[in-house]
């Protein structure tokens, strides 16, 4: 395990952007990046896999939908079948128009809170958890870029320094210890 | 620059003559007197209506047998005789409504591209200008479609045929309903409106596209600001006449019925068709080595319009058809009671075409950026919406002697090879690409 954390601080979002590419470039891996709002493309340079949350959204509108079918059945066709629009006619594909608004809505609702669910279990998120960023600012106008090593890290340091860099700072990784 | 390949020229060629003579050949075999139509459904329907007929007879007969009064019998003669007009009248409008439609058709696709070219222009949108000359090549078609209207709207005010019922002034004698719409439904103020809006969107595109090639060649971007300009004064001014256009030309086929939202509906209708007409001919002309600049950035980016402008239509769609359905008042209902009975398989299917088919096929990032996949539900959304115009406009015009032959086919012959012709031709009058548009370099670098 890496025993230093390399934090190197910048001001713009262009200058993060330009100086992961060069970091990548000269083969440093980047651990982390901390910004205070989503950088258009910053996961495209980091080389992020593209996220998989999309196909489980709809997976969960899937869900959703299915669920609304069978809850408006049982509602208003089987356990008390209900007069709707002055169209008695107890069927459900009859009066499928009048569910339509309902199916939309579980749709999106399923989707949506499962999909925020699986991000905060995916991220090891919860309420009340104490923020793991470590410089404040980096919630306000500075990006971070985090990288851990091993030994004296002379090269990576000369590497982030030709980068338009607002300030490096080395600290021990207590994660290591 | 672009030039018109000779296969193009030929093939447009073609599908104008088939879809004339086609159009010809209804026109000429349509009946002149009742007997011929009542002659003509007996010959090419089977017996069940016969049936039902009887069935229905028989019913009577029971009803007036109760009554025991004659002249119940003298009415029921006067009913069915006026019935055989209506067959009359239907069989006779067929080829005009199959022309009417495709002529609709074909100038929504070039409208509805005017408002998209109007809205990239109006939002000064980064990502598009390399697509402007495509989408100005498809809006050339908007002067003769808008014409060809025109041209159809006068016959129709001339009794040349019966579209409109309410032009005809027996059916107005007796028609409470249309009496008191008659201030704004009449033949002069209709065709007065019609060359109003026609006017102002020739117009706007006609000053558009000059200050769109003057762009290329000029050395600051007054031209560019001054398209702006105009391009937003243009789209209050369309939103309206659009709307007011879809009562005149689609709305009012069905007099008694009205719709608030069927500007939009229609609006959703012409967008969705346009955009997808643009992505057609981009992806045409790249196959053909043309638009080199242009990538599958751009492309998704037009799969992403053409999967959330199907959605938009089928919000619209359904907020109308929900809303009548619900209530259930007699004078609203009838209008989707006709098309449920009589236009089942077309109404419904176009559900289908423009909202299943584009959801699926489309939703995933991926797709969007493969080119036969945009084709292919590109075709599948044009079929979807011409139903569409049809289901808007047969039902009134045809009622239950509609039949998707002769004359539908040769009026979407003649329209696509006209539409063809006329949008090839202009591609070829201009650099493919605005070369002088401030925002080009922005299009060209466009990453999704």
């Amino acid at each position: 395990m890496a025993d230093k954390i390399l934090h190197a601080v910048y001001d713009d979002d262009d200058k993060l952007m330009d100086a992961v590419k060069d970091l990548r470039s000269s083969n440093f891996s980047i651990d982390e990046v901390y910004t205070p709002f989503p950088v258009h493309g910053l996961d495209k340079a980091l080389g992020l896999k593209p996220t998989r949350l999309a196909i489980l959204s709809f997976i969960y509108g899937c869900i959703g939908f299915c669920f609304a079918i069978f809850m408006m059945n049982y509602i208003m066709i089987v356990d008390w079948p209900q007069n709707i629009g002055g169209k008695p006619s107890f069927s459900f594909i009859e009066n499928l128009p009048s569910f339509v608004p309902i199916m939309f809505e579980l749709t999106v609702f399923f989707a949506a809170h499962l999909m925020v669910i699986t991000f905060y279990l995916r991220s090891k998120l919860w309420p009340f958890k104490e923020a793991e960023n470590p410089m404040p600012s980096t919630t306000d106008d500075k990006f971070l870029i985090e990288i851990k090593f091993n030994g004296d890290g002379k090269a990576l340091k000369a590497a982030v320094k030709k980068t338009d860099v607002l300030e490096v700072k080395i600290i021990d990784n207590k994660e290591s210890n | 620059m672009y030039k018109v390949s000779k296969n193009i020229k030929i093939f447009s060629l073609t599908l104008m003559v088939i879809g004339a003579l086609g159009l010809g050949f209804s026109f000429y075999s349509a009946p002149k007197t009742i007997e011929q139509a009542k002659e003509m459904v007996a010959d090419s329907h089977s017996d069940d209506h016969q049936k039902v007929e009887s069935q229905i007879s028989e019913e009577t007969h029971a009803i007036d047998d109760s009554h025991s009064s004659s002249g119940a019998h003298n009415e029921e003669g006067a009913h069915s005789s006026s019935h055989d007009e209506h067959l009359l009248h239907y069989l006779q409008n067929r080829p005009w409504s199959a022309l009417y439609v495709a002529a609709l058709f074909f100038m929504f696709l070039s409208l509805g591209t005017l408002a998209f070219y109007a809205i990239q222009r109006a939002s000064q949108a980064g990502w598009s200008p390399l697509l402007f000359r495509v989408m100005e090549g498809i809006t050339a078609y908007l002067l003769p479609g808008t014409l060809i209207i025109l041209v159809i709207l006068i016959l129709s005010s001339l009794h040349l045929n019966h579209l409109f019922v309410w032009m005809d002034p027996e059916v107005v004698a007796h028609d409470k309903i249309i009496q008191g719409k008659v201030g704004y439904l009449n033949s002069p103020f209709l065709i007065a409106r019609a060359i109003f809006y026609i006017a102002g969107w020739n117009f706007y595109r006609y000053i558009s596209r000059k200050y769109s090639i003057a762009q290329d060649n000029s050395s600051d971007i007054s031209n560019h600001t001054k398209n702006f300009k105009w391009s937003a004064g243009f789209l209050a001014f369309f939103i309206v006449t659009e709307s007011m256009m879809s009562w005149d030309w689609i709305m009012s086929v069905d007099p008694h019925w009205f719709s608030t939202l069927f500007g939009w509906y229609v609006f959703a209708s012409m967008f969705v068709s346009g955009i997808t007409t643009i992505a057609l001919i981009t992806i045409y002309l790249k196959s053909k080595g043309y638009l080199e600049k242009v990538n599958h950035n751009h492309i998704h980016d037009l799969g992403k319009f053409m999967f959330g402008v199907s959605v938009f239509w089928t919000y619209l769609w359904f907020s109308q058809f929900m809303l009548i359905w619900y209530a259930n008042i007699p004078e609203e209902v009838t209008y989707f009671i006709t098309r449920i009975e009589d236009y089942n398989f077309p109404f419904f299917g176009m559900i289908v075409l423009n909202f299943i088919f584009p959801l699926l096929l489309l939703m995933n990032s991926d797709y969007k950026r493969v080119n036969w996949f945009i084709v292919m539900t590109g075709i599948i959304i044009l079929i979807g919406h011409y139903v569409d115009v049809f289901n808007m406009i047969m039902p009134a015009t045809v009622g239950d002697q509609w039949y998707f032959g002769i004359p539908e086919i040769s009026g979407i012959s003649f329209f696509a090879g006209l539409f063809i012709y006329v949008v090839f031709n202009s591609l070829a009058k201009a650099p493919l690409e605005p070369s002088g548009d401030p925002l080009i370099k922005e299009s060209e670098k466009f990453v999704y």
